[in-house]
């Protein structure tokens, strides 16, 4: 068993983005990552905090810091960019001493700025290792084509991020590679999706969305592989929408990296939430099947 | 001894916020001073004849001006005072400009620490004795160190004006990298065939000795006596033996080795010869990719060799030179273009360099010539240029501008219309830099004969869709986003110091700025000397350089050159460490300090003793600290005289303007 992290599952991960929560539960498992949950975790801030009032927002993720700090462990992990940016972005304030103190003055127990934040990504990548994964991989993804899509924030801004590159980021190519999959260049990777805007400005995502659907069709990806909740929601959820504003026609699965992983480690399809995603993904699946018997007969 | 001080307005630079007349006024009550005033210029010539008067007129015996920094014009002042009749070392300099009135504003404080430092200048004059310097003979022969344009001219210059020039080149081939532009700018001339004849006249000058492959390893000495050894790096081949007949090139089985002249744009093979013009026409071979060295088999260059000239067993060799000068002309790299992941410099097939596409322009370039993309050799029908990729941006730490990208992109874009008339060319600038001789109007050229389409503003990403490749950028005259379809991305690299540049600058022992480039002694007023007496500089490894200018300052350094060798004697400077015979215990102390081996052991009646180099030593003044029994002294910065400034500024009442 390789050392315990903390576990930050956001609040998407139990409502919105279940089936993300639920995979990265079921591969960590499979894969010996022990997850200890925060006892009494609560909201990291999200979106709208930051635009409010940076200290504010800096205390709300610092509270679940400080939470981390009392079970005694030194790393919390998050599949959540979006808490993972909130995570890192107080601990890097928190560098500065005289914004530390205000953030104190506002928790009721002070936290001690000790935590290290990583996304399970960046655990998966970087503490357990492609190879590692490769070897207790028990049905390869080798007929399937994918398009990994990182969205802009998983390794943005890098003075605060510090993982992977920013611009081309290569850590969910790499673990697609052990399970498999073929990886198809998709040189938008950190692009926007439209995030939030799917709200207020349904256009807008539209035409960003339907940029990434495109040139993932355009380099004959099957599916695309997500790693945040949002840009999987933009992108799966609204694909209807897309089309019918694009005048597009896509039916691409979008799934979570996680799912995927679970799928080669053999893990049962219910315990990796596919059936919650929107843009059915068995066509897929079942011709990545038929591609795989194909080159091995 | 009657001292005589000057306080200098500087116009309004010192006497804006220093009382001059009241620090002159005091001073005349300072020991020894019998004459003092302030004077509007003292560098100026009425200011310089009111010193000399006053030296006459009041039988003075030393001088001390406050005025401006020692680097600007104590030399100025030497040669006054000497004009007056006194040794030019009874003289001293307050620095009352870049000390005080530059950096203050209180004209209080200011005043007092003005007349602090001036007295401090009198006490040292007190103790300041005349000093002659010793003269030595100049070898007049002269290295220059890099054979691109910059270095050839000044090589070609020095020859011809009869001086003996070893030139060293890192690469097999001189040329640099002006060789590797198919046209110039601003008139569009074959770039090798104005350079190729000035190649040619290196290798056949009788002056010149070339060596190329060779790396200075050190340089040891002193102006007008300097001992360089050159690494001469094992090229595998005979250069004696060898005619370049070439024939080993077409026979060598290995014929993916990397093209390094072509930029990676094609390969070679592992024996080669850079270029049909190179200089000298030798075969290297590279033992990364030679068959022969990576697996122990082949040899076939040996066998079809008519001169027998191969040797695998080769290794480096060290030859040393004499000179009395040195030229560094290294050059400049270009900005690693990859560092924008975000342009998929090096991953993407079709994003080129600007040197790339040089080559693919280039006659004698992997493509013959014909603009082909290197994915699959179509021909690009949008070629979009991105400028200022690694110029004016201090996200990768290249805030500078590099200067000649934008000619140079302008003259490519006119290129591409040249050899591809139904292609259509963008340019993404940030503003157009092109002030030299008729660059502007080459530009204007470039859009409005050639109908290139400039946009300005910065690429934010560039990525493949399909077989095109989609510059997505921003309009800032528009005030919109523009995203264009390309066949073939060029990116216009910027400019940055040779690789190694600060290894070699402390090699030669001159200074460089952050960004690798070696420092001039002044930026206006001595652009190719440096702070070395006897090291000049040429071309871009002091800043990004076009080849006019490059050659200017090659020209201009040959010509420093040729004035210093005009002298048979060069005088030394007595400002140097001299022994007290009868203080010195030998302990050798001073020895193992000196940084230039200046110090040698003597023996003095059967005593060891210290005994100084003077034309080896630099006046650093290490082994006058070291010394436990204080016998050997700096000239002109002794012992006493530094105590006696110490002393003149500790003295009652308190001094308030050092705290």
């Amino acid at each position: 068993m390789s050392p315990a992290y903390a576990y930050y599952p956001g609040c998407s991960g139990l409502g919105t983005s279940m089936e993300y929560e639920q995979s990265t539960r079921a591969i960590c498992e499979a894969l010996d990552v022990n997850l200890v949950d925060i006892p009494d975790w609560s909201c990291c801030g999200s979106t709208p905090a930051h635009t409010v009032d940076h200290t504010l927002s800096c205390a709300l993720a610092a509270r679940n810091l400080g939470l981390v700090e009392k079970m005694g462990l030194d790393t919390v992990i998050t599949p959540c960019p979006s808490c993972l940016t909130n995570l890192k972005t107080a601990v890097h304030r928190m560098g500065d001493e005289e914004f530390m103190r205000r953030v104190n003055s506002l928790l009721d127990e002070p936290v001690g700025n000790t935590v290290r934040v990583k996304s399970v990504l960046q655990a998966l990548i970087e503490d357990v290792g492609p190879e590692k994964l490769a070897e207790r991989v028990v049905r390869p993804l080798s007929g399937l084509r994918v398009a990994p899509y990182y969205g802009c924030i998983m390794n943005r801004p890098p003075e605060v991020m510090e993982f992977d590159d920013h611009e081309n980021p290569v850590a969910m190519d790499r673990l697609m590679e052990a399970i498999g999959a073929e990886v198809a260049p998709f040189p938008l990777k950190v692009e926007c999706c439209g995030a939030s805007f799917g709200v207020a400005r349904k256009d807008v995502v539209a035409r960003l969305s339907g940029k990434l659907l495109d040139l993932a069709e355009a380099n004959q990806a099957m599916a695309m592989v997500t790693a945040c909740p949002l840009c999987q929601m933009n992108l799966d959820l609204r694909q209807g929408q897309i089309n019918a504003a694009t005048k597009s026609q896509h039916e691409m699965p979008v799934f979570y990296y996680t799912q995927l992983i679970g799928l080669a480690l053999g893990l049962d399809e219910s315990s990796l939430g596919l059936n919650k995603l929107c843009v059915n993904p068995g066509l897929a699946l079942r011709e990545a099947e038929r591609k795989t018997a194909e080159a091995a007969s | 001894m009657r001292i005589g001080v000057f306080v200098c307005h500087c116009g309004s630079n010192i006497a804006g916020n220093v009382d001059v007349g009241s620090v002159a006024e005091q001073a005349l009550s300072l020991p020894d001073v019998a004459f003092a005033s302030d004077t509007m210029y003292a560098c100026a010539e009425q200011g310089q004849e009111g010193i000399i008067e006053a030296i006459r007129d009041h039988g003075l015996d030393g001088v001390v001006v406050a005025s401006c920094t020692p680097r600007m014009h104590e030399p100025t002042f030497r040669r006054t005072v000497e004009r007056a009749g006194l040794n030019r070392y009874m003289f001293e300099m307050a620095n009352i400009r870049e000390h005080v009135s530059w950096i203050g504003k209180d004209k209080e404080a200011n005043t007092r620490k003005a007349l602090d430092l001036v007295s401090m200048a009198v006490s040292k004059l007190r103790y300041d004795r005349p000093l002659t310097p010793k003269s030595f003979e100049v070898n007049k022969r002269v290295m220059v160190v890099g054979g691109g344009v910059a270095g050839i001219q000044a090589a070609l210059d020095c020859a011809n004006g009869g001086l003996e020039v070893v030139l060293v080149e890192k690469q097999s081939t001189i040329g640099g990298k002006m060789a590797k532009l198919d046209k110039t700018f601003p008139t569009v001339d074959c770039s090798s065939c104005i350079l190729g004849p000035k190649m040619v006249d290196v290798s056949q000058h009788p002056n010149i000795t070339l060596y190329a492959s060779s790396e200075i390893d050190e340089l040891s000495g002193y102006v007008g006596n300097y001992t360089a050894t050159i690494r001469r790096k094992a090229t595998y081949v005979d250069w004696e033996a060898c005619t370049g007949c070439g024939l080993c090139m077409e026979k060598c089985p290995s014929k993916k080795s990397a093209d390094y002249f072509n930029e990676g744009v094609g390969t070679t093979t592992a024996i080669n010869i850079p270029f049909p013009q190179a200089i000298p026409k030798k075969a290297s071979i590279d033992p990364d990719f030679c068959i022969r060295f990576t697996k122990g088999k082949c040899g076939v260059c040996a066998k079809v060799c008519p001169t027998e000239a191969i040797r695998y067993e080769q290794e480096d060799e060290l030859v040393t030179e004499e000179v009395g000068a040195v030229i560094a002309a290294t050059g400049f790299d270009l900005f690693d273009t990859s560092k924008y992941a975000q342009y998929g410099g090096g991953r993407y097939p079709d994003v080129i360099t600007s040197l790339q596409y040089e080559r693919l322009l280039s006659a004698s370039g992997p493509t013959g010539g014909h603009v082909k993309r290197p994915s699959d050799g179509k021909e690009p029908e949008t070629v979009v240029f991105v400028q200022c990729v690694g110029s004016r941006d201090k996200s990768v730490d290249r805030p500078y501008c590099s200067g000649f990208c934008c000619m140079y992109t302008a003259k490519q874009a006119i290129l591409t219309k040249d050899h591809l008339p139904g292609s259509q060319s963008y340019v993404f600038y940030m503003d157009i830099r092109a002030p030299g001789k008729l660059y502007d109007e080459f530009t204007r050229r470039a859009m409005e004969e050639y109908d290139t389409r400039y946009i300005r503003g910065r690429v934010a990403m560039i990525y493949p869709k399909g077989d095109k490749y989609v510059v997505r950028g921003a309009d800032t005259l528009a005030g919109t986003q523009v995203e264009i379809e390309a066949d073939l991305v060029v990116l216009a690299a910027g400019a940055e110091s040779a690789k190694g540049s600060p290894r070699m600058a402390e090699k030669l022992r001159i200074s460089y700025d952050k960004y690798g480039f070696f420092m001039e002694s002044h930026p206006k007023l001595r652009p190719v000397e440096t702070n070395t007496a006897g090291v000049f500089l040429a071309g871009a490894c002091q800043g990004p350089k076009d080849i006019p200018s490059s050659v200017s300052q090659g020209s201009a350094a040959a010509s420093k050159v040729l004035e210093m060798f005009s002298k048979d004697m060069l005088e030394s400077d007595p400002q140097v460490a001299a022994v007290d015979i009868k203080r010195c215990i030998g302990c050798g102390k001073c020895v193992q300090t000196c940084p230039f081996g200046a110090i040698e052991e003597t023996d003095f009646r059967g005593q060891p003793k210290a005994g100084v180099i003077e034309t080896v030593c630099q006046g650093c003044g290490l082994c006058t600290a070291t010394c436990p029994q204080g016998a050997i002294q700096l000239q002109h910065f002794t012992d006493n005289q530094i105590l006696a400034e110490v002393n003149a500024l500790c003295r009652q009442p308190l001094v308030t303007s050092f705290e």
